[in-house]
């Protein structure tokens, strides 16, 4: 019904308007304007079923988590889900997953960021760019118990790495490696954080354009000053964005922990999971979505500076 | 801006080229400098990434008696359970990606095109996904879904759809970087082609490299999930590889594992080559356009 008015508008405005002329500009202005706005109106309908898709499977279970985290499991309002969330092992489990989060997004951020660069500088149509570009977007998505194999083949007690690192006369578990603990799961992690830092901050890296460095070089700086002064300083946004995407991951995954340490790892994810699972104390069934709040929490201060970031970020990319 | 791109148009394609036959200078001058460094840190990475694969691979060839077969590849598709996990995830797959694909790509275009103010919220919206965490949103999800979504697998597919939605509009938001869309969408109206003709007959078959690798990376991970289809007691591809475990043959579910990886990759590698020869040159042109976004 919008639809119809808008169009039957907009194909006669102009009519209208020629008819006009040079005289009632007023009037004409006045009816180009209307139609105008009805044709922002317009513009906006193909993004309403997105907008309204994302309400209905992103807010409204986000909603349901943050209601269901100050019920009793009779349905009464309590600060009790909370209370129990924020203490012993539940407190223990947020800790641990902020410490595994920070450890696997600040070690794939360097590493992913130099692999990114190392790409960047080499021709956009090369073999190895193509295999690595796609390689990073399967890997990203690559988790769970299939990672875990691929782990538990290499550097499972009887594994291939395993076996020859002991051959030049090193023993990970000597070395307090094991892993079907926090160890091996802050191993593992990289195997997708790694191809996501590389996903996101390669395109952050096309902001760095080559006439600065010709500038820079014209001006009579150095390599290292050009880095310290101009490249690093422009990729600073970029990269500090993308380290928070990362813990951010980290910090959801669930899978692959969950697969390696057979849920023994107390992370707030896995303990969210057991609730799940249906393993629950009678009158802590709200819990896991106390839980699910902390996390929502966390998340969403994670989002606030990425978005701090990325609007920093966004003016060297003009 | 669109005065540049349109310069850079009419005097073909001399300045672009000229700066790319420059950058290429520069590149091979530090070429011999740059070389070691890059060769060393693609080979420990590469090293990280490739030794669990072959290692994965070496076993599900291996026997318990110690010998090397092939049966757990062989014996794979015939495998108990098979059938109907791949199916599943495969329909699955299929609806998440139409859903993402049909929602995204309209509301991308018309934000970027008509509607720029909305990119940063876009930018946003699509973020999401990725860092709420999938546990959470299964958690609220079966508190909030009515029963009759609930007993069936297609609602996992409906939230496989929002999950996919980063993949989608950021391939498609690349696309639109690569390409001059703001000439190819003026052009188009100039010569009287309306919004959808645009859309349809110009920028589509433009984009379509972008929408289908983002689109691959939707199936890849709808194919993949295995969170929120375990705990909503699914038995599609991935918890099937769990479970087949108990039982007797680890070298298949490794196989299974493997397979699943492969298969996604060698699909973008093919069309990421298909879209090499296309894209070439509107990237000249993207060059010369420089700020033009």
């Amino acid at each position: 019904m919008i639809g119809d008015t808008t169009t039957a508008a907009t194909a006669v405005a102009p009519a209208a308007a020629t008819l006009a002329g040079g005289g009632g500009d007023a009037a004409r202005g006045a009816g180009l304007l209307r139609a105008r706005r009805r044709r922002r109106g317009l513009r906006a309908l193909p993004v309403l079923p997105f907008a309204a898709y994302l309400g209905v499977f992103l807010v409204v279970p986000a909603i349901a988590v943050v209601v269901g985290a100050f019920e009793s499991p009779a349905g009464r309002p309590t600060l009790a889900n909370l209370h129990i969330a924020a203490t012993g092992t539940y407190r223990q489990g947020f800790v641990t997953s902020l410490e595994l989060s920070l450890i696997t997004s600040l070690v794939p951020a360097a590493v992913g960021a130099v692999v990114a660069y190392a790409i960047h500088v080499g021709r956009p149509t090369s073999l190895l760019r193509r295999v690595t570009v796609t390689a990073a977007g399967v890997f990203s998505q690559f988790g769970g118990v299939p990672l875990a194999f691929l782990f538990i083949a290499s550097l499972g007690t009887t594994g291939l790495a395993t076996n020859w690192l002991a051959d030049v006369g090193i023993h990970l578990d000597a070395l307090g490696f094991n892993l079907y603990s926090m160890s091996g799961v802050a191993v593992v992690y990289p195997y997708f954080q790694i191809p996501l830092m590389v996903l996101v901050l390669l395109p952050g890296l096309e902001a760095l354009r080559p006439d600065w460095r010709e500038a820079a070089s014209n001006l009579g700086a150095s390599s290292r000053q050009y880095w310290r002064y101009v490249a690093a300083p422009a990729l600073a946004p970029a990269f500090l964005g993308a380290t928070l995407l990362l813990f951010g991951f980290a910090f959801a995954a669930y899978a692959t922990a969950d697969a390696l340490t057979s849920g023994s790892l107390p992370l707030t994810a896995i303990q969210i999971g057991s609730f799940l699972n249906g393993n629950v104390i009678a009158g802590q069934q709200n819990v896991g979505n106390a839980l699910a709040l902390g996390m929502l929490v966390v998340v969403g201060a994670v989002m606030a500076l990425y978005l701090v970031l990325q609007r920093r970020a966004s003016r060297w990319l003009r | 801006m669109a005065a540049v791109t349109g310069l850079g148009g009419i005097g073909g394609v001399a300045p672009p080229a000229a700066r790319l036959r420059a950058r290429r200078g520069l590149g091979r001058g530090r070429w011999r400098e740059l070389r070691w460094w890059r060769l060393a840190v693609l080979v420990v990475v590469g090293a990280y990434f490739l030794v669990p694969l072959y290692a994965a691979l070496r076993f599900s060839f291996s026997t318990t008696t110690g010998g090397w077969s092939v049966s757990a590849w062989t014996s794979l598709p015939a495998a108990q359970g098979f059938g109907p996990a791949f199916l599943l995830s495969l329909r699955l797959a299929l609806v998440a990606t139409v859903l993402t694909v049909l929602l995204v790509v309209p509301a991308g275009l018309v934000v970027h095109l008509r509607l720029p103010r909305l990119r940063a919220v876009m930018d946003v919206a699509t973020t999401l996904p990725i860092v709420i965490p999938p546990i959470v949103l299964i958690l609220g999800l079966l508190a909030a879904a009515p029963p009759w979504l609930k007993a069936t697998p297609y609602l996992l597919a409906l939230e496989y759809a929002v999950l996919g939605f980063p993949f989608v509009y950021r391939s498609l938001d690349a696309g639109l970087r690569a390409i001059d869309h703001a000439t190819l969408v003026d052009a188009s109206r100039s010569l009287g082609g309306g919004w959808m003709v645009t859309f349809a007959r110009v920028l589509l078959p433009n984009l379509r490299t972008a929408i289908l690798s983002g689109t691959v990376l939707c199936v890849a991970l709808a194919f993949g999930e295995f969170t929120m289809a375990s705990l909503d007691q699914y038995q599609t591809f991935p918890v099937w590889i769990v479970n087949f475990d108990q039982s007797n043959s680890p070298q298949t579910s490794v196989a299974a594992s493997i397979a699943a990886l492969g298969v996604t990759w060698i699909l973008l590698l093919g069309l990421s080559l298909l879209g090499g020869g296309r894209k070439r040159r509107p990237r000249q042109t993207d060059d010369a356009g420089g700020a033009t976004p």
